[in-house]
Order: C-alpha cells, then sequence, then structure tokens
C-alpha cells in the first residue's frame, strides 16, 4: 500500500472534562488513502477524539494537524478540507435530501452550477436519486444514513470522518454501507470511523487502534494485531497418547522454524504457528516422520475478539445503550 | 463578506423553509394566541376597567400595547427552541463542522425571530384597527414599535438560545419557559398601568424590562409624539443594555457547548 504520506498526525492529544480525564495522551498518525478505525467501547473516548480532530472539541492537552493544518490554530482550514458523518441520523426532517445538499453546498459556499452538479453525482453514488425530493421524515433507517453519508461528501473532502457508521443498521444495509466505505477509498479519500463493532473494524479497516479508557491499547493492521498474539494455535491429539511419544513429538516441533510454541495436553499437542497455512504441512510430515497416528487437527485463527481482550482485558459488548460520552 | 453572506442566507431559508413545511406550526404561527388576548381579553375586561386608571378610551386601546410586547416575549422566549432541537439530533454538530462563520447559525436565527415577530407585531397592529384602535402617531410610530420589537426581541431571543445551548433535556427548557413567561407578563404595565398596581408589584415590574418596552409604545399608539419621545429614549437606552446584557451570556453558553 502507499503508505508514504501522512494525513493526519496526533501528538500527545488530552480533553478533561470537569477533572475527568477522556482522553490521555494519544498519539498516532493515519497515513493517505487508508481507512482508519478508532476501535473501542462506548465512553473509551473514541468520539471524544473525533471531534477534536474535526475541530468541535477543543484539546486541553497536546496537538493534532490534518493535512497539514493545525486543529487549533486553523479551524476554518481544518473544516475546509473534511467531511463529517455525525453518529446520530444529524438530518433535518422537514427537508427533502436534496434541499440537505444544497443548504451544505453553501455552508461549504460552492458556487450554484457546482454544487448542482456535485449533489446530482453524489445522489447517483448512494443511490437516493429516485427518493431526492421527500422529505427527510420519509426515509428509511439505511436510507438516512445514506443521505448522512452523502453529506459529508459533499465537499469533496480528502478526509472523511465517520462517527459510528453502521451502528442501528440491518445487516443487509451495514453490507451496502462497508461498500460504500470501500468504494470511497478506492477514490482515493482518505478515511477515519469510529466503531464497536469488532467485524466491522476486521473487514474495512486497513489499521485500527484499540482505545480504551482514553488511551491506546494496540495499533496496527488488524492481521498485524492478530499476529501480534502469537498466532494461530493448532491442536493435534494422537490416538494412543504415550507420554513418551507426546514428548518426542513436541521436541521434534519445537525444532521447527514455524512453531512458536508446543504447549504437551493430555491427549496431544497445542502449537502456536505463526499462520496455520504455512506451517500445517511440515507439522503433519513431523508426525509422520515419528510414527504418530493423528486422531483430530483443529486450528484456531485468533479474532479481533481475542486481541481485543488480550489489550483491554475484557469482552467488548455488542450492542447496549448510548450514553453521552460528555 | 461573499461567503458570509451565502451562509446566513441558507440558513435563514432552512428556517423558512421547515415553517412553511409545518403547515399547523404555520398556521399557529401567525393566527397566534395573544390575537385572543386582544380580541377577547381586550373585549371581556372592558366593562371591568375604569377609564380614569387605564387613561384610555377603552381597555382595548389601552390593552394593545400590552399585547405587541406580550407578543415580542412570546416569541423571543421560544425562539431557542428549533437550536435545541438541532442540538439534540446532531444537526447542529453538523452545521458547525462545515468551514461557516461561527456566528452565522445564531445570526439566522436572529433574522428569523425578529423578522417573525415583525410581521405578527403588524398582525396585531392590523387587528386592533379593526377594533378600532389606529396608532396615534400613524406609519412612522409604527416604524418605531417594531423598532423597539426587534431591540426587545434580541436580548430575549438571546436567553432562549442560552438556554437551549445549557439546558439537559428539552423538558428542562420548556419548563423554565412557562415558568418565565406568566410572571413577566403579570409584573409589567401589561395588563395594567404602573400607577395602579400593589406597591411591591410595582418595584418589580421596574426592574422589568418589559414594562419599559410597553410604556414606550402605548402612547406611540394612544397619544402621540410628545408623550411619547422621552420614553423611547430611555426604552433604547435601557433595551441596549439588556441586549448586551443577554448577547454576552448567550455567547457565554454557545462557546461552552460547541467548545
Amino acid at each position: 500500500m502507499g503508505q508514504q504520506t501522512v494525513a493526519i498526525e496526533v501528538s500527545g492529544l488530552c480533553k478533561v472534562f470537569d477533572g475527568a480525564t477522556a482522553v490521555d495522551h494519544l498519539s498516532f498518525h493515519v497515513y493517505n488513502g487508508e481507512i482508519f478505525g478508532l476501535l473501542g467501547p462506548n465512553g473509551a473516548g473514541k468520539s471524544t477524539t473525533l471531534r477534536m480532530l474535526i475541530t468541535l472539541l477543543r484539546p486541553t492537552g497536546g496537538r493534532a494537524t490534518i493535512m497539514g493544518y493545525d486543529v487549533e490554530r486553523e479551524p476554518e482550514r481544518v473544516r475546509a478540507t473534511i467531511g463529517y458523518v455525525p453518529q446520530e441520523r444529524a438530518l433535518d426532517r422537514f427537508l427533502t435530501g436534496r434541499e440537505h445538499l444544497l443548504l451544505l453546498g453553501d455552508l461549504y459556499h460552492l458556487p450554484k452550477q457546482e454544487a448542482r452538479r456535485r449533489i446530482e453525482e453524489i445522489l447517483t453514488l448512494v443511490d437516493l436519486g429516485a427518493k431526492a425530493d421527500l422529505p427527510a421524515k420519509t426515509y428509511s433507517g439505511g436510507m438516512k444514513r445514506k443521505l448522512d453519508i452523502a453529506c459529508g461528501l459533499l465537499p469533496n473532502p480528502s478526509i472523511l470522518f465517520l462517527d459510528e457508521p453502521t451502528l442501528g443498521l440491518d445487516v443487509q444495509s451495514r453490507l451496502r454501507i462497508w461498500d460504500y466505505i470501500r468504494r470511497l477509498k478506492a477514490r482515493g479519500i482518505t478515511i477515519v470511523m469510529t466503531t464497536n463493532y469488532l467485524d466491522e473494524a476486521d473487514q474495512l479497516c486497513d489499521r485500527i487502534a484499540i482505545i480504551d479508557s482514553g488511551r491506546i491499547k494496540a495499533l496496527g493492521s488488524p492481521s498485524e494485531l492478530k499476529a501480534g498474539l502469537g498466532g494461530d494455535s493448532l491442536s493435534l491429539s494422537i490416538a494412543p497418547p504415550s507420554r513418551a511419544r507426546l514428548d518426542e513429538f513436541s521436541t521434534a516441533l519445537k525444532q521447527l522454524p514455524q512453531v512458536r510454541s508446543v504447549t504437551t495436553t493430555s491427549h496431544g499437542v497445542e502449537v502456536r504457528v505463526e499462520s496455520s497455512e504455512k506451517s500445517l504441512q511440515v507439522v503433519l510430515e513431523t508426525a509422520n516422520r515419528l510414527g504418530c497416528q493423528l486422531d483430530s487437527i483443529e486450528y484456531h485463527r485468533p479474532r479481533l475478539d481475542d486481541v481485543f481482550i488480550a489489550h483491554t482485558g475484557r469482552a467488548i459488548k455488542e450492542e447496549f445503550p448510548k450514553p453521552e460520552e460528555e | 463578506m461573499q461567503d458570509y453572506r451565502q451562509e446566513i442566507g441558507a440558513l435563514t431559508m432552512r428556517w423558512v423553509k421547515r415553517l412553511s413545511r409545518e403547515k399547523f406550526s404555520m398556521l399557529f404561527t401567525l393566527v397566534q394566541p395573544m390575537l385572543f388576548w386582544l380580541i377577547f381579553f381586550g373585549n371581556l375586561f372592558q366593562r371591568a376597567t375604569d377609564v380614569q386608571v387605564v387613561q384610555a378610551p377603552n381597555y382595548i386601546s389601552f390593552l394593545a400595547a400590552g399585547v405587541v410586547v406580550m407578543t415580542v416575549l412570546n416569541n423571543g422566549l421560544a425562539g431557542g427552541v428549533d437550536l435545541l432541537f438541532d442540538k439534540e439530533n446532531g444537526f447542529l454538530e453538523r452545521l458547525m463542522s462545515t468551514p461557516i462563520h461561527r456566528s452565522s447559525v445564531i445570526l439566522s436565527r436572529f433574522i428569523f425571530v425578529m423578522t417573525i415577530t415583525c410581521l405578527q407585531v403588524l398582525v396585531i397592529l392590523g387587528i386592533a384597527a379593526l377594533f378600532g384602535v389606529r396608532p396615534a402617531t400613524g406609519w412612522l410610530g409604527i416604524a418605531i414599535i417594531l423598532l423597539i420589537s426587534v431591540l426587545f426581541g434580541v436580548g430575549l431571543t438571546a436567553i432562549s438560545m442560552a438556554m437551549a445551548f445549557s439546558v439537559k433535556s428539552h423538558g428542562d427548557f420548556f419548563s423554565v419557559l412557562g415558568f418565565l413567561s406568566l410572571p413577566m407578563i403579570f409584573l409589567s404595565s401589561a395588563l395594567v398601568p404602573l400607577a395602579a398596581m400593589p406597591g411591591w408589584m410595582q418595584v418589580l415590574a421596574l426592574f422589568n424590562p418589559m414594562t419599559w418596552a410597553i410604556d414606550a409604545v402605548r402612547p406611540l399608539i394612544l397619544t402621540g409624539w410628545t408623550e411619547a419621545l422621552p420614553k423611547i429614549g430611555m426604552v433604547i437606552v435601557i433595551m441596549l443594555v439588556f441586549d448586551a446584557i443577554c448577547l454576552y451570556g448567550s455567547t457565554r453558553a454557545f462557546r461552552r457547548a460547541m467548545g
């Protein structure tokens, strides 16, 4: 991936609300053209971080630049560079889809002609053309989300910020929104999103920062993070599980370069490997060579859930009520 | 400057569109309850009032000035409601994430509320005319009445916006609103002249900017320029101070709410 240029630089960013630290010295950067995810439970500080980046909240400390513009000193510049899709369906129910976009066109100071041209293009992109002239109160949840995203795209942003883009959507709408997000990335837009859905972060994001209690607990691509746990695990059980056999087998496995660690269990061995595809072959060969009769083989690839638990010490809950973060 | 005009124009038109989409709300905005005060209260209390006390040919002509200012009061205090909804559903945040001037949303709201207020004041004066109450100072007097309405309305709308930005829920907003408006009306010279009030109410009414607005509007309707002019000078000074305080407060509330 062309990850040379940095779009967002965050260093030592802090936010304290009435003595309570919501964001605690966050530092990270986002590369141009990637989908960067802020993953964490509610109240972890993701939305607060996002709102500081889009200049809606003033940081208590630290600094952040968006395409080189400082969020505190050049907020107008930052706002002209970015698009924002808020968490709530932030729509005016009395305005039509098109009227939302026309209003925003004026707020981004687009000339009328240019605004009209872009609006047509965006409405087609998000498949809202047919409903564009109906008031937003007649829209379904998925359509409202599409209009939300259309609003975020109107300024033709270099960076699009999405706050919980699929929260509360049905499975089909979620998949469609993921599809749009991928299409936007294909157009070269850098995307920063918050989510508390692990599968969403896993499927969509190039890199994720796991945030808990206002701090980054882990940062990297989903596969890096999973590999960081020690790779996949293979469980092999041996038909007559004799102690001598098991010891011999495990000693042999430890010699293999692909194997990270081996633990002996009562029926067989647990092997930690870099990747199961690359190691399965040699592990089986070793078993053959030693004449071990294999009873069963299972492999388990760590999921993002495991990463999350490993770094925060607790599981993320999928559905819970949304309290205000402030 | 061009940009500023474009964003304020678009934001103001949004309020107009919203109002025009809510047919019932529009109907009730134009035929507002204040009209009933004028028509029913004005005629109902005709025989119960002493013309010596109100110093007007009849009660409805005395009440007209009060109803004009009550209209301004109601509009102003409710002026922040739409911003409250925008804050609650996140639309305000969306607007503030665009490269607009920080003050544009608020300014558009002032422009809209003041325009609606002026239209309603004209409706009130029109209905009053049907009952034979014609402003003694003519069209220029009406222009001054509108000026006083705007001066008072700006401060009230600022209070309403400050509340919209500070309250936790809109239940709070409406209960404070309901609590504020009646005492404001009774502790003013809207229904009876200051001189006819019990002493302690008189004192309180003097601290109510509404009293000063009414006492300037009333001679414009009832008597004429000689009596009105000094009161107009007085009310302008008082309203400028009132507006300055309210605007300062609402700016602070806005800053706090928008980080």
